[in-house]
């Protein structure tokens, strides 16, 4: 049920965007998203609303902590 | 970037799987907390990848599969409130209460429906103005803030239709529950979607007080792998911390916005959980300025805690001190399609995902 899916965000008005959600386009809410998020954007969504904004550089470091660990 | 498919890299995988062997030198049980996790661990097959000395148990973790038979019994009883519509997320419709689900009850004339999102529910309060709407407000962290938002947006409109029956529950109290319950457990694999919210701060008593490693995890294949990894490194080395493997998702002090929502509107107290009973702290009420709103004045008041079914071991699967298989019913008299027991429901429970996915 805590299933977050990762979301690209193709509008904004205010709080409100659509979100492209593995190829569907739903109406989300960004009112409780951790940081401002934009047009092109991906969030996590979470049973209609983002609660949190994905940054590229996290993700990378992640990857880079997993293939460091393949040595 | 796509925040997805670069985790689920076949080479990534195998690579991470070999260093587990490498650093695994003990027997070693770790319990995934999070029935999101469960899945993943069966859908991929993970377990087949991992060494013979290393055990994985599900925890309890999925929020369908903990609400007890009084809580279904209370939303089945919300439903008899003439001109009501009760409004649910899908997972709870076949959920057994005492005498019937809410599928049953809604086959019997009952006007329940399921709603994707918190504001679904106010849409429908908005729509049926002679209506009286109640949103069942259920799940952990991760949803706890949406219905947040929901309450806030209801009381600004004034809406006076719409009420929430609040379910939610804590996460991090339960873990020491379990502990102090007594387990087999070495270390969590913690909940990434609930920890995007909280942030993995809350989870340092169960590394420091208890010493029990925790990592916070992510979804994909390479991300749980990774979690075991660091886990398993932990516990060979000796030590007991909270770490975050799901980097682009969790902070340590998590979600502001969304916890200050969670705290403007709810306020803590104790909560039941199937199978362990009531946990201090791990249920969350209406703060009495939106008592307006709250939908328990409605519900029977004469319903009290009720047993499991006679047979049903949800309660010592839901602990991890049993596998759904050594359950007497599994797969007997209880399945997906004809469940006795919550982990049957939910397509989250461990005995469904057993199930499914033919054990181990």
């Amino acid at each position: 049920m805590c299933l977050a899916i990762p979301a690209l965000i193709v509008e904004k008005d205010g709080v409100r965007a659509k979100a492209n959600i593995g190829g569907v386009v739903r109406e989300i809410s960004l009112e409780i998203v951790d940081l401002p998020a934009e047009v092109g954007d991906y969030v996590l969504v979470h049973a209609g609303f983002a609660i949190h904004k994905l940054e590229k550089e996290y993700a990378l470091e992640t990857l880079r902590l997993m293939r460091e660990v393949l040595g | 970037m796509k925040f997805a498919s670069e985790f689920r890299d076949r080479e990534l995988v195998s690579g991470i799987v070999e260093k587990i062997g490498d650093v695994c030198r003990h027997d070693w049980t770790l319990m995934e907390f999070c029935g999101t996790h469960t899945v993943a661990i069966f859908r991929h097959g993970l377990k087949t990848l991992l060494p013979d000395r290393l055990r994985l148990v599900s925890g309890p973790g999925c929020p369908v599969c903990v609400t007890s038979r009084a809580d279904i019994d209370r939303i089945l009883s919300l439903s008899d409130t003439p001109g009501s519509i009760v409004a649910t997320y899908g997972d709870m419709m076949k959920v057994p209460g005492s005498t019937m689900n809410l599928s049953e009850r809604r086959a019997r004339g009952a006007d329940i429906r399921m709603v994707y999102s918190s504001y679904d529910a106010i849409a429908l309060a908005e729509k049926n103005p002679e209506k009286k709407v109640f949103f069942i407000g259920i799940g952990f962290e991760t949803t706890a803030p949406s219905t947040a938002a929901a309450v806030l947006k209801a009381a600004e409109a004034g809406l006076g239709n719409f009420f929430v029956l609040a379910l939610h529950k804590r996460t991090p109290p339960v873990v020491g529950a379990l502990i102090e319950h007594g387990t087999s457990v070495d270390g969590f694999i913690c909940p990434g979607h609930v920890c995007s919210i909280i942030g993995a701060k809350p989870l340092e008593p169960v590394a420091s007080v208890w010493k029990k490693p925790c990592v916070v995890a992510g979804f994909e294949p390479s991300d749980v792998l990774q979690a075991i990894y660091m886990l398993i490194r932990q516990l060979e080395e000796g030590r007991s911390e909270v770490e975050i493997e799901y980097l682009r998702a969790v902070s340590y002090d998590g979600n502001a916005n969304a916890l200050a929502a969670i705290d403007r509107v709810f306020a803590t107290t104790s909560s039941e959980w199937r199978g362990i009973g009531m946990v201090e702290d791990t249920g969350l009420m209406l703060r009495d300025e939106f008592s307006r709103l709250d939908a328990a004045p409605f519900t029977d008041r004469d319903i009290t805690s009720r047993p499991d079914p006679a047979g049903c071991k949800c309660g010592d699967v839901l602990r991890g001190d049993l596998i759904p298989t050594q359950c007497p019913l599994f797969g007997k008299t209880c399945t997906p399609q004809n469940p006795v027991g919550p982990c049957m429901v939910s397509s989250e429970g461990s005995c469904a995902a057993y199930y499914q996915y033919a054990g181990e």
